[in-house]
């Protein structure tokens, strides 16, 4: 088991400090944790627990029962595609298959250069546009495969474009 | 500069954005300076005409002139046919209210949703809002009770409890601490109603928890929003700001000396935390796992307090019945569905979006005068309404009308209102096996037929697909979910085999042909 670098360590504990007296802080410390460091790293757990005065396995459960809490580093851009009803009834399906494809990983993995995580979702609220996909918590409609592409090259061109690029 | 401001408003509705408003926004100021003219652009929520979007609307001399759907690369071409002024152009919709799919619409709790800017207490003032917690502060606890339980309204969160039972319930609990708790958890696809009118009139939602939290002596409130709506997210925190600032929110709403708080919880991509017990266990901060019932929320609810548990929907309607009254309110609808349902039409159909009607008018009527078909242009062969666990209705029972109870009479329900519509290159044994899987993926895992009736329903489904004996395995399948109806602890497991059951019922050939591979 790997341990939290300190700059994690003092992370968590600041967080914890800030909700341990918010009703059933849990979550709200969980959705901080990951907002900060990307995901909910499983070496967090004792710290929370004892924050908040909560048994390990209570945090570790909590943890794992939602789906958007992540217990692995993500790559550095979440890609979702919804699954669900609306989407499939507009070809939501093929564009799942195309999504893998393109990124070559499958839903729940992230490719081996770390740029995307590929994450099934079930139902953005986008049903009018569908199919639907977020990207880094843009909301995306009338997701065809082609524009799909575009999507992803644009958020790759953000990467190596961004400030400390050349 | 000669010519007066003239204002422009772009939606920054999340569906608006996920299609392009942003850029057009960006194009519209660029142009305007390029041009030298004074345009002030106000973000609003959406019309709902999804079809439409981006619909940029412009006020003119007359009216605010709808064009819609605007690419960031029609902005120059607008302005040179001289849109500020409502001139002509292929893209010109017309007056937004006057288009007959907007005109036809009964909006009472989507009124201002799209009309205003949704983040400023004087615009939401303007039209009409805040009237309905004024006329609450001159009500007794009893009689503001009363009037939401004689307006009829239901939970527009899928269940139909009458909303005013609920509210007297917690009333009647010893003083003490309570709380307003909003179910903002809009998961079932082809609903997203919640999520337009939190980023379209938030204020709404806020005056309506107000009015619960006054009418029973809750003092604190809390929204649990659903994590894949960020951007409700950041909508609703700033209206939050602002209804505190103004002092409508706080230790002296609106000068009467009462208190009312409120916060946003968010959720974490758990289906079953729409179910309302499962929801207060995630609010508490633990896994989303039903409660067993009794206990009522409304006597022991969240932190084993009484708490209220209404949808946004809701809760956004109780402002206008307040200050309308409960006649008013009542006035419109059919047989006991009262008032009016904001429907979302989604999936394959050509105009998409929300349409708010009194109850009564039939699904043809939605599907086809306002969603005017498929969008691929194929017959309609099903509509699944009421999200995820809700019954696949054939195109033979679409003259029924949207009414809870002549709803539940075909078999179906009317849940939250969603309404997706499935062209006929559907495979409705696919969307069997779906819901099974949805059922296996959202489970809480409490009880059995849920948890593992699901996955069985999976594999038994596969096995027709597969066509392995489909005869031997539907018979399977029918018992397996009657098990699941009859063994679940909560509507999940206990609703999951609905579309199941209704497929079986009316596609049976899609089960029944399968060849072996």
């Amino acid at each position: 088991m790997q341990t939290l670098s300190s700059e994690q360590r003092d992370v968590v504990s600041r967080i914890v400090a800030e909700f341990k007296d918010h009703p059933g802080p849990l979550l709200e410390v969980l959705h901080a944790i990951q907002a900060a460091l990307g995901y909910v790293p499983r070496e967090a757990t004792p710290l929370v627990a004892e924050g908040l005065n909560l048994s390990r396995a209570d945090v570790h459960g909590v943890v794992t029962f939602y789906h958007h809490f992540r217990s692995a580093e993500p790559g550095r851009h979440v890609v979702q595609v919804c699954r669900a009803e609306s989407c499939q009834a507009l070809g939501g399906e093929a564009l799942a298959d195309h999504a893998r494809k393109r990124l070559g990983v499958e839903f729940h993995e992230s490719t081996p250069d770390g740029r995307f995580s590929l994450e099934p979702v079930y139902c953005l609220g986008n049903c009018a546009c569908s199919p639907a996909v977020m990207i880094d918590g843009q909301l995306h409609g009338r997701v065809t495969p082609e524009r799909f592409d575009t999507l992803i090259a644009e958020t790759g061109h953000i990467l190596e474009h961004s400030p400390e690029g050349p | 500069m000669t010519a007066a401001q003239t204002l422009v408003y772009v939606p920054a509705d999340a569906g608006a954005l996920s299609l392009g408003a942003e850029a057009v926004c960006r194009a519209i100021a660029a142009e305007a300076a390029r041009r030298k003219v004074d345009v002030r652009i106000v973000r609003n929520g959406s019309r709902g005409a999804y079809w439409l979007e981006p619909l940029v609307e412009v006020a003119t001399a007359r009216g605010r002139v709808a064009y819609g759907p605007v690419s960031a690369a029609d902005v120059p071409g607008l302005f040179e046919a001289g849109w500020l002024e409502g001139a002509a152009h292929r893209l010109r919709q017309g007056e937004a209210q006057a288009m007959p799919w907007f005109a036809s619409q009964q909006r009472l709790t989507f009124a201002r949703v799209g009309l205003i800017d949704p983040l400023s207490v004087s615009d939401y003032t303007e039209h009409g809002g805040y009237q309905g917690l004024r006329r609450a502060l001159s009500l007794s606890s009893r009689e503001l009770v009363e009037t939401v339980t004689r307006s009829g309204l239901r939970g527009r969160g899928g269940a139909a409890f009458p909303t005013g039972i609920k509210w007297k319930t917690v009333l009647e609990q010893p003083v003490g601490q309570k709380y307003v708790t909003c179910n903002a958890d809009e998961g079932d696809s082809g609903t997203f109603a919640d999520r337009m009118l939190m980023e379209g009139d938030p204020l709404s939602l806020i005056e309506g928890m107000t009015i619960a939290g006054i009418a029973t002596g809750a003092t604190q409130g809390y929204i649990y929003l659903r994590a894949e709506y960020p951007h409700a997210h950041r909508i609703l925190r700033q209206a939050i700001a602002r209804a505190y600032e103004a002092r409508y929110l706080g230790a002296d709403v609106m000068g009467s000396g009462k208190r009312f708080d409120l916060e946003v919880r968010l959720g974490a991509g758990a289906y079953i935390c729409g179910e309302e017990t499962s929801m207060l266990e995630s609010l508490e901060g633990r896994r989303g796992e039903v409660r067993v019932r009794p206990p009522l929320p409304a006597i022991k609810g969240l932190f084993g307090r009484p708490t209220i548990v209404n949808n946004v929907i809701t809760l956004a309607t109780v402002p206008v019945i307040v200050h309308q009254g409960a006649d008013f309110y009542a006035g419109y609808g059919a047989g006991r569905s009262r008032g009016t349902l904001p429907i979302q039409l989604a999936g394959n159909i050509k105009r998409g979006g929300l349409v708010e009607r009194a109850f009564g008018l039939s699904l043809r009527e939605l599907l086809y005068e306002y969603g005017g078909g498929s969008a691929s242009g194929r017959p309609i062969r099903a509509v699944q309404i009421g999200g995820p666990l809700g019954a696949y209705v054939p195109a033979s029972q679409f003259d029924t009308l949207i009414d809870y109870e002549a709803l539940a009479g075909i078999g179906a329900m009317l849940g939250h209102g969603g309404i997706v519509a499935f062209d006929d290159t559907v495979d409705m044994a696919r969307m069997a096996r779906y819901a099974m899987e949805f059922c296996a993926i959202e489970s809480c895992g409490k009880c059995t037929p849920c948890r593992i009736g699901s996955t069985r329903g999976v594999e038994i489904v596969e096995r027709i697909l597969a066509g392995e004996d489909p005869q031997r395995q539907v018979a399977r399948l029918e018992e397996l979910c009657e098990v699941m109806v009859q063994g679940s602890l909560c509507g999940l497991g206990g609703m999951a085999p609905f579309p199941v059951q209704s497929a079986l019922k009316h596609f049976r050939g899609d089960f029944l042909a399968r060849v072996s591979s």
